[in-house]
C-alpha cells in the first residue's frame, strides 16, 4: 500500500509548532508594517522606504470580520473532492497586525455556526486529498 | 495673479452600445457596432476622428489584438492617433481620461472611445498553470472566487447596520424594474422577492439573483472639446465634468479581490478605496452629493449597491438600506440609482462597463431614456471598482 504524503500547498506560508498553527508573515524593520503573504523587497507604506524585513509569526487568533461559503464548486486551481463538498470562508481581523486575513473554515463548521465578532483560531487541515498526496492549508476555526 | 476658472469639461457628442448578452462573437464585432452607433448619434464621419481610445481586458484572446488599434483597423485605418487602456473595471474610464487629456491639451478636438468584451461562461477564473506568486492563483487554489468577496461585504453590512437579505432582494427587484424596458440590457424580466429567495445560494448570504453575471457587450462615446461642440451647434451637449481614477491609499482597509489579506494599518491610518473614488471626482467637478440627480454604480452584487450609495455620500454610512426602503433610489424617487438596470440587468462586460455607465447618464441628461427617464436630470455620477487597485468615478453634467 502506498503511503499518503502530506505537504503544505504553499511552502513557507504557515507552520505548526508547539504553540499551534500560525501564519508566517513579515514585518518591516523600519515602520513595523506587517505583511501576509511575506514581503522581502520593499515596504508598501508610502512614508517608508524600508527594504529590510523580518519573518514573524502572525497572531493565531483574531475576530471574525465577516464570513461566507462556497456553495458552488470553484474553478481550477481549486482541487475539489468528488462529490463536491461546500465549505465556509472566514475573514479574520488580527488585532496586533491590524489586518484581515482570509482562509477556509475547518470542515464540519458551516455558516450557521459563525457570527461576526467571534474569536477564531488558526489551524492546519487538508485543503485537498488524492490517493497519494494530501495538501495542507491554514484554516480558521471558532476558538474553544 | 487672479485665478480664472478654466473649463476642464469635454462634450459628449454621441453615445452608442451593442446590446449586452452572450452572443458568442468576437469583441471586435461588438465594438464596431457600438462605435458606429456613437458616430451616428454624434453625426460625425469616422474619418474626422483624430484620436481612438480603446478600453482593453487581458482575457479571451486579447493578446495580439490590442483594443484601440484593433477597433481602428476594423473601422478602417485613417491615420488617427491611437491609445489602449487596461485598468480592469476602470479601463473604460481610463480610455476616456486619455481622450480628455488629448482634447484639453489641444492635441485633438474629436475622439472616439470604445470598450468591448466577450466573456466565458461561469466564474471568471485565473490563467492556467501553478503560479504561487500570483495572488489570483492563491485565492482560487483556496476556493475563494469573486462572489466570496461580495458576500463578505454583504454579511458585514448585516452585522454592522442590520441590513437584511430582503433589503438585498429589493435592490434586485428595483434594478430589474429599471432595466425591463432598456433595449441594451441582457436580462429584461421583472422579479419578486420570492423569485430572489428561490434562487440558489451562491455565497451566503448572496443568492444567484444577488450576484451579477458576466456578459458580452460594447459601449462607445464620441467626445470633443467644448469649443468644437459649440461650432457644430451642440453647445448643449452633456459634458464630462470629472474623471477620477485614483489608486487606493495605504493602508487599504477592505479585503479586496484578488488578495487574501488587507494592508496592515499598524504604521498608517486605514483608508477606504471605494469612498476615495467619488471624493476626488466631486472635488474636480466642484460639485457635491446634493447636486447629483442620478447615479450608476457597480452592483456586482445587490448588497454592493448599498455600499456604493454610502461611498458616493448619497446618505450616511449605514443608512443605504433605509434610503432604498424609502423608494428614493427608484426612478421617480429623489436620487435614482442604476436607472439603466445596472449590472443586475446587464451583467459585467469589463472594458465596456464604465463607458456603458456614461452612455446611460448621457441619455438621461438629454431626456432620451424613455420609460426609465429621471425627470430633469442635470448631474449624473458613476462608480466602479475592480481588480488590482483600479476603480473610477465619472461625473457628467448638463
Amino acid at each position: 500500500m502506498t503511503e499518503t504524503i502530506s505537504r503544505p500547498f504553499l511552502e513557507g506560508w504557515f507552520a505548526e509548532s508547539e504553540g499551534g498553527a500560525h501564519l508566517i508573515g513579515a514585518r518591516c524593520t523600519s515602520c513595523g508594517t506587517y505583511y501576509f503573504p511575506r514581503q522581502s523587497r520593499y515596504c508598501r507604506n508610502p512614508a517608508c522606504d524600508g527594504e529590510q524585513f523580518e519573518d514573524v509569526r502572525l497572531s493565531r487568533q483574531g475576530r471574525l470580520w465577516s464570513y461566507t461559503d462556497a456553495c458552488y464548486q470553484p474553478p481550477e486551481p481549486y482541487v475539489a473532492a468528488e462529490p463536491y463538498v461546500p465549505f465556509a470562508i472566514a475573514a479574520v481581523e488580527l488585532e496586533r497586525e491590524k489586518m484581515i486575513v482570509l482562509g477556509q473554515v475547518v470542515r464540519g463548521v458551516d455558516v450557521g455556526a459563525l457570527q461576526v465578532g467571534m474569536t477564531m483560531e488558526l489551524v492546519v487541515e487538508p485543503l485537498s486529498e488524492t490517493a497519494t498526496e494530501r495538501q495542507l492549508a491554514w484554516k480558521w476555526k471558532p476558538a474553544p | 495673479m487672479e485665478a480664472r476658472a478654466v473649463s476642464r469639461d469635454i462634450a459628449i457628442l454621441g453615445v452608442g452600445m451593442h446590446p449586452w448578452g452572450k452572443w458568442g462573437r468576437s469583441f471586435v464585432d461588438y465594438g464596431v457596432v457600438a462605435a458606429r452607433a456613437a458616430l451616428g448619434d454624434a453625426g460625425v464621419d469616422w474619418r474626422r476622428v483624430q484620436f481612438v481610445s480603446g478600453a482593453a481586458t487581458i482575457r479571451n484572446g486579447y493578446p495580439g489584438q490590442v483594443a484601440g488599434a484593433t477597433f481602428a483597423q476594423a473601422l478602417g485605418w485613417q491615420g488617427a492617433q491611437v491609445n489602449t487602456s487596461y485598468a480592469a473595471c476602470a479601463s473604460g474610464s481610463q480610455a476616456l481620461a486619455a481622450a480628455r487629456s488629448k482634447i484639453l491639451s489641444g492635441e485633438c478636438e474629436l475622439a472616439l472611445v470604445i470598450g468591448a468584451d466577450t466573456t466565458p461562461k461561469g466564474f471568471l477564473a485565473p490563467a492556467k498553470g501553478d503560479r504561487p506568486d500570483d495572488p489570483d492563483w492563491v485565492r482560487f487554489r483556496l476556493g475563494i472566487t469573486n462572489p466570496t468577496y461580495f458576500a463578505l461585504y454583504a454579511r458585514r453590512r448585516m452585522a454592522l447596520y442590520g441590513d437584511t437579505v430582503d433589503d438585498f432582494a429589493q435592490v434586485k427587484i428595483k434594478n430589474a424594474e429599471h432595466g425591463f424596458e432598456n433595449p441594451n440590457a441582457r436580462y429584461r424580466k421583472r422579479f419578486t422577492a420570492a423569485d430572489v429567495a428561490a434562487s440558489p445560494m451562491v455565497a451566503s448570504p448572496l443568492r444567484l439573483m444577488d450576484v451579477c453575471a458576466t456578459s458580452d457587450g460594447a459601449a462607445a462615446l464620441v467626445v470633443s472639446s467644448v469649443e468644437y461642440a459649440r461650432r457644430v451647434g451642440r453647445a448643449d451637449a452633456p459634458r464630462v465634468a470629472a474623471i477620477s481614477t485614483v489608486t487606493p491609499t495605504f493602508a487599504s482597509a477592505t479585503i479586496e479581490m484578488p488578495d487574501i489579506a488587507t494592508d496592515s494599518a499598524v504604521a498608517a491610518e486605514a483608508h477606504s478605496f471605494r469612498a476615495a473614488l467619488p471624493a476626488k471626482a466631486y472635488e474636480e467637478a466642484g460639485l457635491g452629493p446634493a447636486d447629483v440627480s442620478l447615479a450608476e454604480v457597480y452592483d456586482l452584487s445587490t448588497a454592493l449597491e448599498l455600499d456604493w450609495m454610502e461611498d458616493l455620500q448619497l446618505c450616511r454610512r449605514g443608512e443605504a438600506a433605509a434610503l432604498l426602503r424609502s423608494g428614493a433610489t427608484r426612478v421617480g424617487g429623489r436620487i435614482p440609482v442604476n436607472a439603466s438596470g445596472g449590472l443586475a440587468c446587464f451583467g459585467e462586460a469589463v472594458p465596456a462597463q464604465a463607458l456603458a455607465q456614461v452612455c446611460e447618464l448621457t441619455w438621461q441628461l438629454r431626456g432620451q431614456a424613455g420609460a426609465r427617464q429621471v425627470a430633469g436630470a442635470k448631474v449624473g455620477i458613476t462608480a466602479n471598482q475592480g481588480l488590482f487597485g483600479h476603480g473610477s468615478t465619472v461625473i457628467v453634467r448638463r
